[in-house]
Order: C-alpha cells, then sequence, then structure tokens
C-alpha cells in the first residue's frame, strides 16, 4: 500500500515540496471522477485526496460546494467514494479521503476504516473533528493502520497545535488563511508563521492549504512547506467544462503540469 | 440565574449523557468558541452582567412575562391552564432573551459586529434589533427560498440597520443559512460574534442560550408558586431546536413530580417523511457541531425538513433534548400541520390571543396532557404552556390555510371553535 510519509520522504529527497490534489468523488460522475484523478496522478501529484460529497459542508467554499451538490445530485453513495479509492490507489500514490464526519460515523467508524483499509486508502482528512472531539476516528485508525490528517488554522493556540501535531499521522494540514475553501489572488502571510510552529512541534510533514491556484502560487508555499494542497483550481478547471469531458481532462493536466513546476520551483 | 450543574447539563467538554452535544466543529473555530465559553462563563459569574441583562429585559424586553390562566380553555379541557405569555415580550418572541444576552456578551467581548441564521426572519429580526440596541454591525444570512417567502421580515431586520444575505446553497433554507453564517465567522471570528438561534450547535451555545433563555422556567415556577401555591402537573412547549423549550424545561428539571413534555412538527404526518419531527422519527448524528438527532438518509446526508411552521423547520434540534429524551426526562410528540393549525384557530377564539404557529404545537399537545391530568387530578390539575411567540407573523400562512381574508367567504366553517373539535 502506497504510504502517504514514503511521499513526503520522497518528495524531500528531491529538495521539493509535495503537490496534494483534491477532488470529490462522483464529479462529473464516479467514472469520470476517477478518470480526472488518474489525471492528475500522471500529471505530477504525488498524493490524492478524495472529498466525500455532503449536504452541509461548512468549510468549503462555492466552487467545491457546486461539485459536491452536483455529485450528491447524481446519486454518489458512500460505497462509491470507496471504489474511487480503490481506482485512485491502484495508481501508486497515497489516497486518503477527506470528509465531514456525520457520514463516517453514519456509516459505522470501524466499519469504515476496515473498508478504507481493504480499498487501498492511506487514510483520512478530517475538517470537522479536532482530536479532542475525535477518538472514536483516532482509534479505529490506529486499529487499522490509516493516516489521520487533522487541520490547523491560524487561530490555533500553541498548545492546540502541539496536541494536534502529536494526534496526527501523515501530515498536518495547515489551513493557509482564516476562511473556507477557494481560490484567492494573494498568497496568505499567516501560512508561513503557522507552518513554523507545526514544526516546532514535532518532525511530522506539514501541508498548506487553501487558497493555493496556480504555479506560483505553489512556488512561495513550496518555499517553506512539506506540502502543497490543491482543490478549488482543480475543481474549478472540471466545473468550467460540463459537457466536453475531454477538454476538461487537458484543463485538469494543463493545471497539474503547472502546480508539479512549481512546488519544484520553490527556493528552499 | 446561573450555569446548570446536574446531572441534565452538559460536563465541562459540552457533552451532555457523555453522548450528546460536544464540538465537531473546524479547528479554525475552536479558539473562538474557547473564548466565548471563557466570556460567557466568567459573565454568568459577575453580579454586574446578571444585573444588566436582568435589567435590559424588565426594561427593554418586558419581562418577566405573564402567567395567565386561560380559564375558557380550562374549562373546556377540565383542568387549570396556564400560558406563559412570551407572545408580549418585545419583538414577540421569547427569543428577545437570548439576543439580548448574546449580543450583551458580544459588547463585553469587545467584538464590533455579529451574524445570525434566521429561517423565518425571527431570529433575524430580534438580532437586528440587539445589534441596534448596542450599537453592532449586523449581517443576517436567510435561506433565498425564505427571504422570498418572508418578504416582511426582510424587510423588518432592513429597516434595523441589518444587512440580510440570502444563501443560494444546497436547499436555501434555515440549515444552509447556518452553513453560510459558519462560513462567514470562519473567516470574520476576530472581531465577529455568532448569535446562534437556539439552543444547538457546537459547545457552549446549547448551554449558553439555555442560560440565556431559563428565565422562562424560573419565572413560570415561581408565578405559578405564587399564584396558585402548587408546581404544576405538567409543563409543555414547541421543539424545533429547542430554545423557548429549554428555557422552560430547565427550571423544573429537578422537579420529579413535573412532567415535561415537548411537542415537535409532524408536518404532514411523521409516516409520510414530511415532518421534522427529529427526536421522535431521527437518528444520531452529527449536525451544526454537536451529536444530536438528525434527519438523515442512509449515507448520513442531511434530509430537508418539512413544518407549515418555519421557526421548527429545522432537521436537528438542540442537544440537551436530545439527551432529555434518552434519558426520559421529557417526553417529545409530533404534532401535525393541521393539528397545530386547529389549535391556532381555538386559541384565537376561545381566548382573543392569536399564537404563532410553532406556540400552537405546544397548545395542541399540551390540551391533550390537560384533558388526561383533569380526569385523572381533577380540575386543580395544572398545565403551563409556553406560548412562545405572537402568531401576527403567521397570518399569511392562516389566511392561505382557513381561506380568510374575503370578508364574503364563510370561512370559520373549517375551523373548530371548540377543543378537540375536527377541523
Amino acid at each position: 500500500m502506497p504510504s502517504t510519509s514514503a511521499a513526503f520522504a520522497q518528495a524531500r529527497a528531491e529538495d521539493r515540496a509535495a503537490l496534494i490534489g483534491y477532488l470529490p468523488a462522483g464529479y462529473p460522475s464516479v467514472d469520470g471522477s476517477i478518470r480526472a484523478m488518474q489525471v492528475m496522478v500522471e500529471a505530477g501529484c504525488d498524493a490524492i485526496e478524495i472529498g466525500l460529497p455532503y449536504s452541509d459542508p461548512v468549510m468549503d467554499g462555492p466552487t467545491i460546494q457546486a461539485a459536491a451538490q452536483a455529485a450528491l445530485d447524481g446519486g454518489v453513495r458512500t460505497a462509491d467514494v470507496l471504489r474511487v479509492v480503490e481506482a485512485v490507489a491502484a495508481t501508486g500514490v497515497p489516497t486518503l479521503v477527506m470528509t465531514y464526519w456525520n457520514p463516517i460515523e453514519r456509516y459505522g467508524v470501524e466499519r469504515w476504516a476496515a473498508d478504507l483499509a481493504a480499498a487501498g486508502g492511506a487514510g483520512m482528512i478530517t475538517p470537522d473533528i479536532t482530536p479532542d472531539h475525535g477518538s472514536a476516528w483516532v482509534d479505529a485508525a490506529d486499529a487499522h493502520d490509516l493516516d489521520k490528517v487533522f487541520l490547523v488554522a491560524p487561530s490555533s493556540t500553541d498548545d492546540r497545535i502541539a496536541m494536534t501535531a502529536v494526534a496526527s499521522r501523515g501530515f498536518v494540514y495547515a489551513a493557509a488563511v482564516m476562511g473556507v475553501t477557494g481560490a484567492r489572488d494573494a498568497s496568505s502571510d499567516l501560512a508561513g508563521p503557522l507552518v513554523a510552529r507545526v514544526r516546532a512541534s514535532g518532525d511530522i510533514p506539514v501541508a498548506v492549504g487553501i487558497g493555493v491556484s496556480n504555479g506560483d502560487q505553489a512556488a512561495d508555499v513550496a518555499a517553506y512547506a512539506d506540502g502543497v494542497i490543491v482543490g478549488s483550481a482543480f475543481v474549478r478547471a472540471l466545473l468550467d467544462h460540463p459537457d466536453d469531458e475531454a477538454a476538461g481532462l487537458d484543463a485538469l493536466r494543463a493545471l497539474t503540469t503547472d502546480l508539479a513546476e512549481g512546488v519544484r520551483r520553490g527556493t528552499r | 440565574m446561573s450555569q446548570q450543574q446536574t446531572a441534565y447539563g452538559a460536563d465541562e467538554r459540552g457533552y451532555f449523557g457523555e453522548t450528546w452535544g460536544g464540538r465537531f466543529m473546524p479547528e479554525a473555530l475552536v479558539a473562538a468558541l474557547d473564548e466565548l465559553t471563557d466570556a460567557w462563563q466568567e459573565a454568568m459569574a459577575d453580579e454586574a452582567f446578571v444585573g444588566e441583562f436582568e435589567r435590559i429585559l424588565r426594561d427593554y424586553a418586558g419581562t418577566p412575562s405573564r402567567l395567565y390562566h386561560a380559564e375558557r380553555l380550562s374549562a373546556a379541557v377540565g383542568a387549570r391552564v396556564l400560558l406563559k405569555r412570551e407572545d408580549l415580550n418585545h419583538t414577540g418572541a421569547h427569543k428577545i432573551r437570548n439576543v439580548m444576552g448574546q449580543a450583551l456578551l458580544t459588547k463585553r467581548m469587545g467584538k464590533s459586529r455579529v451574524i445570525a441564521e434566521t429561517g423565518a426572519g425571527q431570529h433575524g429580526v430580534a438580532s437586528a434589533t440587539a445589534a441596534a440596541y448596542f450599537d453592532l454591525d449586523c449581517t443576517v444570512y436567510m435561506g433565498a427560498v425564505d427571504t422570498r417567502r418572508q418578504a416582511l421580515n426582510v424587510a423588518r431586520m432592513q429597516l434595523l440597520g441589518a444587512k440580510v444575505i440570502p444563501v443560494e446553497s444546497g436547499s436555501a433554507t434555515l440549515k444552509d443559512a447556518i452553513n453560510e453564517a459558519l462560513r462567514d465567522w470562519v473567516a470574520s471570528v476576530d472581531h465577529t460574534a455568532y448569535l446562534f438561534g437556539t439552543a444547538a450547535g457546537p459547545h457552549p451555545f446549547p448551554s449558553m442560550v439555555r442560560d440565556f433563555c431559563r428565565g422562562i422556567g424560573d419565572e413560570a415556577r415561581a408565578q405559578c408558586l405564587d399564584q396558585y401555591g402548587v408546581l404544576p402537573d405538567a409543563i409543555a412547549a414547541c421543539v424545533g431546536g429547542g430554545s423557548n423549550a429549554i428555557g422552560l424545561f430547565t427550571a423544573f428539571l429537578e422537579d420529579e413530580g413535573v412532567e415535561i413534555h415537548g411537542f415537535e412538527p409532524g408536518g404532514d404526518g411523521v409516516e409520510t417523511g414530511r415532518h421534522a419531527a427529529t427526536i421522535h422519527a431521527g437518528e444520531a448524528g452529527v449536525l451544526h457541531g454537536a451529536r444530536t438527532y438528525v434527519l438523515q438518509d442512509e449515507d448520513g446526508q442531511t434530509v430537508e425538513s418539512h413544518s407549515i411552521s418555519a421557526g421548527l423547520d429545522y432537521p436537528g434540534v438542540g442537544p440537551q433534548h436530545a439527551w432529555l429524551a434518552a434519558n426520559g426526562r421529557a417526553t417529545y410528540t409530533p404534532v401535525t400541520d393541521a393539528q397545530a393549525m386547529e389549535a391556532m384557530a381555538m386559541l384565537s377564539r376561545t381566548e382573543g390571543i392569536i399564537p404563532a404557529i410553532e406556540s400552537a404545537h405546544a397548545v395542541y399537545g399540551a390540551l391533550d396532557v390537560a384533558r388526561r391530568l383533569g380526569a385523572q387530578k381533577g380540575p386543580d390539575a395544572t398545565v403551563i404552556i409556553n406560548l412562545s411567540g405572537r402568531g401576527d407573523k403567521d397570518m399569511g400562512t392562516a389566511i392561505e390555510w382557513f381561506g380568510l381574508g374575503d370578508a364574503e367567504s364563510e370561512a370559520e366553517a373549517v375551523i373548530a371553535t371548540e377543543p378537540g373539535e375536527e377541523a
């Protein structure tokens, strides 16, 4: 099974940051989302985050909301997400699920962890649970050898950052700005100090997400972070080509290439 | 007035009965929720804050609200029916208590802006009122479907100086307005307070909103003892998110002889699937930061709720209610749209009081309880109903439901005039 920490180690060995790409499962269709993620892997993503579409995504901006809602309207189910995990993990990159908590509690936390591991998933990113209210997930993830990626934010206290770094496995997800997901014009000046604070808490890799949408921004972030997470910009590439899958995949490939060059350009 | 520290309250992490409530929230908001928790606990222990809150409620909102003996209603059901007249508060509902408390706390914390979600607009109007009183900037998120249905309340909020933002995402109703308010808060938390509209959401909101609303029950308990020399045999309130209900229930939780009844919106009937009876028909899950009963599908996706009463139309419920249901201290029963409308007409005609449709759910359910208790214990059996709001805002619905507004029509033929009579 591909390991997240190995992917970060490989990037570090190449003196660059890792590129982590996000798309929701089921947009524009279950098979269409698999093809899109395969393109992202081919064009240079080191790891893939698969979004589990949810009816009430409070951390997501309009772009990801739109795709997730379309996926739900198209009938995507939790079991379909596992099928996407299996297909993407088969490409050889670490594959994590990013999900709000209620669908997991509903599926059954222990059953979910077992099925995610069986599908080849590396772990899970949990935007609306924190380690201090997530013991059920921590226990299940540990039992099934899965990564637990929790978030830190510019507003996090040093104590909470330390607690989160200790509880996480794979990497720590540093939210670059105070706000929801979505592309932003300028790079954040909050992310660098946040990454430094996580580093002070341990040697787990730190990846920065929220707001990165092009190679230049990726290069900026790669200068100080172990990983660069891109979501809304990938989703936007698909949303902009609703009736032309080939054009959407071309846009996705071009964006991935630009970002992959960016993470290799960061002055480290 | 103090935090409730009993078997029915929450632990320091916000869990009721170790299971319900908690804080399932993005890390970005945890610092703000911790700050709010500390500020609320310090404020409730500060006599100056509590005194100021009570003074504002008395002088501005008009509390304590009356406990009124509804004599014709009592005669009809064979028991003493007492109405807690929260409908007579400023802005016409119990909600003024919550917003004045939260806005006073906002000032104490030195924040300059408040945001709120609203369904039908009542909490939005109350929040805009509090913002005007305290000179705070105010933005209200409201589902686009609701802004079209409730244009009058949109205008009221705007007149009070608030900015109303229609929410188009998801189902464009109350739950989506909450989502959008949370998205605003993640980006604005350093200078903005979120005035949550009900006793739900992440810790500390369920406990804090309860503390600001518990005057309803504290007053009613003292008034009942003072006026009649007894505790009631039963108390009743409607439950959507559950702020008016927990506000009434809290003072009575330790009074084991007092039956506690919550009445949930049964919509077209629970069996139809078109309802908002979350405790009766939902399943345990996490919504808007708390573990509680949630209307959800097999995959944990939130299912849209349905009620004729916009103020009860929410697919979750406050976590303390989930705990009171689970431990049996309170009983939660659905009341359908048709039953609530029957009670609305009946209370209007027997007492000259037009209740909010929300409150009419409690009236309908409580009269059943009163009939039973009257038969068991005689006419001194006492039931307190929280009349949480007035019905002016619901006249559009009433016009449509009963065919009113046309002086030539014979609408009264379809309205029951006696309790229990079929509409």
